[in-house]
């Protein structure tokens, strides 16, 4: 099984193949059909990945399960993981059988709405394991197509609107990260990420116009790379597409959007920009501290403001990605483990959070938070799993919400204790408005006309919930299942990555006398 | 067996939460129930068989990460021992008295469930308050910490359907936060000095700790100091100390016996057990312990002064428990830990009393809480007066004075107020005296009020006013027992003799000659102890830890008898005060009222903190965030970014629009087809060069 990587990338693919070229017909059976298979092959694909889990070796921090092939053009197909991607490449095999069993409901072009979301899985899997740069690079890029026709085509009233938005935004980052591969290449000469992970780029200052630029190449191409992961995580200033996209996506676009897609941005740093370009790295943690010290009080004080239950939790993504990028690059043990850590438990809890606005919605087709009020008198089941990923979201220990959060402030404290402090007030803020939507929406008496009929969840949504209500729990009292997997990639970006800093300040040291 | 306490409760909230349905309503509270007394039989004798030894039982891995390990672990010292039989016998009789006053709830309609709930809700409060006060490290803590904000945030906002009940839980939550906020940040801190979050390390660090400054924020101060103040705010938060205070007396929205076990006897002393666990640090933290001292000295005045005037009788005793948690941290702050201990105890126990007392008034009177509508209720309802009267002989600290006999509040009250004369803190003493004569006016109004007197209000009400059934009874005589004699039975081993206080928490007693043999014995590390520090203990050795240079108990000992005898002096005061006020001269409180109209109205409105909350947080944050998104996101970011990209989104939704939008994805997928030629081509061209 030296090719597992890639039979767990493609099978989804295949299904999409099958479901396009031997599915024909829009009557019900079809679409039946087409669902079940979508079922089928996304959790063949989890199985299938659970054998890539309790392969791996958590011990070694290199890369496993490799497999390298020439390719098109001179190209090489290169696939692995290590303890950094292997779990992303789990949330995702994870998340996808529960996504497609989310869109059960949906009546409009149900073929072609499995097969984007089978091609979907197929391009986030790919991201996760490629290990060769020109084909992240396509994997990333490709994963926006199917995003864009979900929204675009089975999304809200707005879909036009936030689809270019989303595009837009996420477009002229990759541009920009294109060009700095292109260099990259040049520079190193290869497209091998393994190799490209070693490679050291100069960081000797450039003298432009007059000007000098501190950390030069490794400035450039690290600027270059954060203008596409800033926005596909998405960091403040850059998050506004975020919000319109979730709001129109439907709701397993959401799940997939908010769950498994925001994640690669974060991914991306921890592959690309930490360890690749470490001098940089370190000359501008500062501005992502900030920014992302920034993200979580802004976003939430807007999120208190929302009418729009996606809305709300839109910007409560946003904040808790502010989270992520500031333990990334606080660039310790803490920061890094609860960076993953917080990108994997928001992977459950928005996905489950969204998925319980999707409950309603399918119920009432509203998203207003004042259409409803008081659904515990009637949904007595979604009123627990609400509250427990309500909770989970404000950052309950018990809940993996609080690993996460408390790890990458335990890290950034380390290193600059203002933006600690000034992140923490996320703890207050997020309370706020998390408990403040719930309030509106499931407490309260029931007193609106057309909520009388409203019935709690079925068994499908029960058994869509079971399994993310386990593994939000599992996560947040026994996290070491993460941190052991997680723990020694990340020991030894660091370990990499200090050396780094340090023989970059002795070559500084060298050219100044 | 510490595993059965501490998880006992936790598997009776799950029976009872989620298998009621199957098991039956009666079975699954009696299971959760019995299960709770279980853990309070075995805490008892844990207690009773404590031998000083600090013992740990590791229960499995938590967070791990580098150098961060926070495992669960259970740690068993004094300090520990006696918070278990706070809480689990406070909890477990409020489980039994919650069967009769749960019983018939008006807020339910007919047919619904709402009792396994309740019961789900108080088994699971009782274990994360075990969480809390067994944890072996501070991340623990935090975790037991946040699991009793949130019951306690199910809890009152149990009556869901009330929006008042839901405003109180969300406020509680959020103002605890708040406090959290900084307990995180102190969390952080010692993370960041002492590289290891498990309190052996802390302790063992606590000296270097005490000389290493921190830089944090824009200055740079002695760690300790602020490690010890951020940690305070965190308690205050949990102990509704001045300034956070504002949760508690709308927490009564929660049912009475809630109040009783989360909101007196247990969960806001919290803080008070924060700062007793973190003595090592705090000894080397003076200034964080002078800010305790003042405010816990406010906290204990302001409460007092708010309390006086108070109408409703649940919220009356909230202030007095806002008070007397002062009470507990001028103890702590002076450095008599073991004095803070000892009020949390007996308070644990008068406390309940008095709540479960109330709620006894409350559901004879058919869920009246005003005490302007009640009187009189001395014969109707007679053993839940005997019960209060008792609860109040206790809070107000009746006894005799000089001597070590009395109610429970009596020893530890005084002790308290002793220790804080000790310490030399002069107007914090007389503070507390000052207190101590408004605690006992507003202790007696209260009972004046509710059983002397003719009966007011509601005529039908009191007609059919009726002694509650004996399940509640129950709870209330046990508790009466705690309150008259816990102070008695335990006053040596809190503010006894230094050595018998040191026995008690198992804090070594090196003494010189008997000493040196047995360190050298012990081998390593000891050698380093020897000289100086030699005859006293190290930080972390023992329960409690008070600096060599700490005699503030020995000084409250020696303390002159007018010091000794203020207390009492000032509970009668009060007393004849409101026996004035209430009994003799009943329409003296309406003039004085009127004369000093402007004071009694700022008393009422609770010094207006509420009014000045929302003014200043509450209403900017709701107004920022709509600004910084109307104007922030939707005109400044989004206006920046499409008009710099050209208005390309208006052009193409203006495309899309004309289009027939089921073609659309046609188009879209031949442009991103375009797209990824572009970039292939451009890839391929830069690769060639």
């Amino acid at each position: 099984m030296d090719n597992l990587l890639s039979i767990i990338t493609f099978t989804p693919l295949i299904a999409a193949l099958i479901l396009g070229i031997g599915l024909r017909g829009e009557d019900e059976a079809a679409q039946k059909n087409a669902k079940w298979l979508a079922l089928i092959a996304t959790t063949a694909t989890f199985l299938i990945s659970l054998f890539v889990l309790f392969g791996f070796d958590a011990s070694d921090p290199g890369f496993q399960f490799v497999e390298e092939r020439d390719w098109l053009l001179g190209l090489k197909y290169k696939m692995g993981v290590d303890g950094i991607s292997v779990l992303f490449v789990m949330l995702t095999t994870f998340l996808m059988p529960l996504t497609i069993a989310a869109c059960w409901n949906v009546t409009h072009r149900v073929k072609e709405y499995m097969i984007a979301f089978l091609v979907l899985e197929t391009l986030m899997l790919g991201v996760f394991c490629a290990l060769d740069m020109v084909l992240f690079y396509l994997f990333f890029e490709g994963g926006l197509i199917p995003m864009f026709l979900i929204i675009g085509i089975w999304g809200g009233k707005e879909r036009i609107y936030a689809t270019f938005k989303f595009f837009l935004y996420t477009f002229l980052g990759s541009v920009l990260m294109l060009v700095a591969m292109v260099a990259m290449y040049v520079d190193a000469g290869t497209t091998d990420i393994p190799t490209l992970l070693t490679h050291q780029f100069s960081a000797g200052d450039i003298v432009i116009g007059g000007k000098t630029i501190v950390g030069g190449m490794q400035t450039f191409l690290w600027l270059a790379f954060f203008a596409s992961f800033a926005v596909k995580m998405p960091m403040w200033p850059v998050h506004t597409w975020l919000p319109d996209a979730h709001v129109q996506a439907p709701t397993a676009g959401s799940v997939v959007l908010a769950a498994i897609l925001l994640k690669m941005g974060g991914y991306g740093f921890l592959r690309f920009s930490l360890p690749m370009f470490p001098v940089a790295s370190d000359i501008w943690a500062p501005m992502v501290f900030w920014l992302s010290a920034i993200a979580i009080v802004y976003t939430s004080l807007v999120a208190l403001a929302q009418s729009d239950m996606k809305k709300l939790i839109a910007y409560s993504s946003v904040a808790h990605m502010g989270f992520v990028t500031m333990g990334i690059f606080a660039a310790n043990q803490q920061g890094l483990d609860g960076a993953i850590f917080q990108m994997l438990s928001h992977g459950f809890i928005s996905g489950a959070l969204f998925l319980c606005v999707g409950v309603i919605y399918d119920r009432m087709h509203t998203r207003e938070i004042d259409a409803y009020g008081g659904l515990v008198n009637r949904m007595p089941a979604y009123a627990f799993v609400f509250m427990l990923f309500t909770l989970a979201n404000v950052g309950l220990p018990g809940t993996s919400g609080f690993i996460g959060e408390f790890l990458t402030l335990a890290g950034v404290f380390q290193v600059n204790t203002w933006v600690a402090a000034v992140a923490c007030t996320g703890v207050i803020l997020s309370a706020g408005y998390a408990l403040w939507l719930y309030r509106r929406v499931v407490f309260g008496d029931l007193i609106k006309e057309s909520l009388r009929a409203i019935k709690d969840m079925n068994l499908r949504e029960r058994a869509i919930f079971a399994p993310l209500v386990a593994m939000t729990v599992l996560l947040g009292v026994y996290p070491a299942l993460v941190t052991d997997i997680v723990g020694p990639s990340v020991e030894a970006l660091l370990s990499n990555y200090n050396t780094a800093l340090i023989e970059a300040e002795a070559a500084t040291r060298l050219a100044q006398n | 067996m510490e595993k059965i306490i501490l998880f006992a409760p936790l598997i009776g909230a799950i029976l009872c939460g989620f298998g009621w349905r199957v098991l039956g309503e009666k079975a699954a509270m009696w299971t959760t129930t019995a299960l709770v007394f279980l853990s309070c039989l075995f805490s008892w004798v844990v207690f009773l068989g404590f031998d000083g030894e600090m013992r740990q039982v590791e229960i499995f891995r938590w967070i791990e990460s580098g150098s961060m390990v926070a495992d669960w672990a259970i740690r068993v010292d004094r300090l520990t021992a006696i918070m278990l039989i706070v809480v689990t016998t406070v909890s477990a009789f409020v489980h039994l008295y919650s069967f009769g006053y749960m019983a018939h709830d008006e807020n339910w309609r007919e047919g619904e469930s709402y009792k396994p709930r309740f019961f789900a809700y108080l088994s699971f409060f009782t274990f994360t308050m075990l969480a809390l006060v067994t944890a072996d490290n501070i991340v623990q803590l935090f975790f037991g910490w946040e699991g009793v904000g949130v019951a306690s945030y199910l809890l009152i906002g149990f009556y869901y359907r009330k929006p008042s009940a839901n405003a109180a839980a969300i406020k509680a939550f959020i103002v605890n936060r708040v406090g959290d906020f900084g307990f995180l940040l102190g969390i952080f801190a010692l993370f960041f000095l002492v590289d290891s979050v498990r309190f052996d390390d802390i302790f063992a660090a606590a000296p270097v700790i005490g000389e290493t400054d921190l830089t944090f924020l824009n200055g740079t101060w002695n760690a300790a100091n602020v490690v010890g103040v951020l940690l305070f705010i965190g308690a205050m938060g949990k102990s509704a100390q001045l300034f956070l205070h504002t949760w508690l007396p709308d927490a009564m929205e929660g049912p009475t016996p809630v109040s009783a076990l989360i909101h007196a006897a247990t969960m806001v002393t919290a803080g008070v057990f924060l700062i007793c666990r973190m003595s090592p640090v705090m000894e080397f933290a003076p200034d964080a312990k002078t800010m305790i001292v003042v405010l816990g000295t406010a906290t204990a005045f302001f409460a007092a002064t708010v309390g006086l005037v108070q109408n409703d009788i649940k919220r009356v005793i909230a202030y007095s428990t806002c008070s007397q948690l002062g009470y507990m941290f001028v103890a702590a702050g002076v450095g008599v830990y073991s004095a803070a201990m000892f009020h949390l105890l007996t308070h644990a126990f008068f406390k309940a009393l008095l709540f479960l007392g109330a709620g006894s008034v409350i559901h004879a009177m058919h869920h009246e809480q005003d005490m302007r509508n009640y009187g009189g209720l001395r014969d109707k309802i007679p053993y839940t007066f005997y019960a209060m009267l008792i609860g109040t002989l206790a809070i107000t600290g009746v006894g005799i004075p000089l001597t070590y006999i009395g109610f429970a509040g009596f020893l530890s009250k005084d002790a308290i107020i002793e220790s804080a004369w000790g310490a030399g803190a002069t107007w914090p003493f007389w503070a507390l005296v000052i207190a101590a004569a408004m605690t006992s006016f507003y202790s007696w109004r209260l009972m004046f009020m509710t059983f002397w007197g003719t009966p007011r209000g509601d005529k039908h009400t009191h007609e059919h006013a009726h002694e509650s059934p004996r399940v509640m009874l129950i709870p209330l005589g046990v508790l009466s027992v705690g309150a008259v004699l816990a102070g008695m039975v335990w006053h040596g081993s809190f503010f006894g003799d230094h050595d018998q206080v040191n026995r008690f928490y198992g804090i070594p007693v090196h003494e010189v000659a008997a000493d040196a043999g047995h360190g050298e014995a012990a081998g390593h590390g000891e050698d380093a102890a020897h000289g100086a520090a030699m005859s006293y203990p190290l930080p972390g050795e023992g329960a409690l830890y008070m600096a060599p240079d700490n005699h503030v108990m020995d000084a409250a000992h020696h303390a002159p008898k007018w010091v000794k005898a203020a207390p009492f002096l000032a509970m009668l005061l009060g007393l004849g005060t409101a026996y004035l006020f209430y009994i003799r001269a009943p329409e003296l409180p309406g003039q004085t009222a009127k004369t000093f109209r402007p004071v009694y109205l700022f008393l009422l409105n609770k010094w207006y903190f509420d009014e000045l909350y929302d003014a200043i947080f509450v209403n900017p944050a709701k107004n920022i965030g709509r600004a910084l998104w109307k104007g922030g996101d939707g005109s400044v970011i989004d206006g920046a970014v499409n008009g710099v990209s050209m208005g390309i989104v208006p052009f193409f939704t203006r495309v899309a629009g004309r289009l027939q939008s089921g073609y659309l994805y046609h188009y879209a997928f031949a442009m991103v087809i375009g797209i990824a030629v572009l970039i292939t081509w451009m890839m391929l061209t830069g690769g060639a060069e």
